[in-house]
């Protein structure tokens, strides 16, 4: 059984060199639709997804987090990236692959994946 | 509907956060013996009204203002339904609610119990304001989570920080597989 003491040895290990988080006001907040729809839709894996690639590469100035319905049913797995300038990207349709993508293009390297966004002729 | 248990427990517990519950407690028990899954979620949130708890399980009701439709319950009280088991949600005001749901283990219409590891993970790690208490058993065997005793022992170091989260997930996995003992759910 894995146990906690396993757990106090990396709070020991870690007491020195814990970085401070950026000001939220500079995050880019990647927001994930987690209500029925979503999780229905396979929204779970897409999340884990994005909080594990924003960890394995240390982007320290996006913050994944969660939300309820978004109000798109028909396009969940549904997405939004909030940019600290207010700009919103949405995409749609997403899987833990797409996040992979949107991680490495967009959140890294600054540029939305536009075939993922969602088709700016469709009004819901 | 759900494709796993483990996802209805998700979307249900998600309901529990929502009500400003401080703990959640959300047990999964199987039962070779008497042949039977049950799952517990309970919560000490704002609770609901008799009428409230009466029209839940309606999936036309929601006190969401986006649809009109409410699934996440309907579709738990299904699940259950449908592997000859049963369904119950007992709620106070001020005092939080329960929701119990008994699957029949071995009926084959018995969605899989699914990936549990990851819905908990998912539950602590993006509510860190809301503390759980995980149990997991087969007959005899089983272990817990509690994130009260990890917040303990972590002061304000975040679930969030990558070592803290990977063990969180390795934790889950390891001890549901050392409970489960080769079975499968």
């Amino acid at each position: 059984m894995k146990s906690l003491e396993e757990l106090k040895a990396i709070r020991e290990r870690m007491q020195n060199q814990l970085g401070v988080r950026d000001e939220e006001s500079k995050q880019t907040r990647v927001v994930v639709g987690m209500a029925t729809c979503g999780i229905a839709a396979g929204a779970r894996p897409v999340l884990n997804r994005f909080a594990e690639l924003v960890q394995e590469r240390k982007l320290d100035d996006v913050m994944v987090t969660q939300t309820g319905c978004i109000g798109i049913c028909r396009f969940e797995p549904v997405v939004e990236v909030y940019e600290p300038d207010g700009s919103k990207t949405t995409y749609v349709h997403m899987t833990p692959e797409k996040a992979e993508e949107v991680v490495t293009r967009h959140l890294a390297g600054g540029t939305p994946v536009k075939d993922y966004v969602i088709p700016s002729t469709i009004t819901d | 509907m759900m494709p796993e248990i483990s996802l209805n427990v998700l979307d249900v517990a998600e309901n529990s956060t929502r009500a400003q519950a401080t703990v959640v407690a959300i047990s999964v028990k199987a039962d070779t013996a008497a042949d039977i899954l049950t799952v517990v979620i309970e919560d000490n949130g704002c609770g609901m009204t008799k009428e409230q708890v009466e029209s839940v399980t309606d999936p036309f009701f929601t006190t969401r203002k986006t649809r009109r439709v409410g699934l996440g319950v309907p579709f738990f009280k299904l699940a259950a339904e449908l592997s000859g088991g049963s369904f119950k949600i007992e709620s106070e005001p001020g005092k939080g609610t329960t929701v119990t749901a008994v699957f029949g283990l071995s009926n084959v219409d018995r969605m899989p119990l699914g990936d549990m590891p990851s819905t908990i993970h998912t539950l602590v790690t993006m509510h860190e304001d809301t503390d759980f208490v995980y149990t997991f058993s087969v007959d005899d065997r089983s272990f817990e989570l509690d994130t009260a005793q990890m917040r303990e022992i972590l002061g304000d170091v975040s679930f969030a920080v990558p070592e803290i989260s990977a063990y969180i997930r390795d934790y889950l996995i390891e001890n549901e597989k050392e409970v489960l003992n080769g079975i499968t759910i």
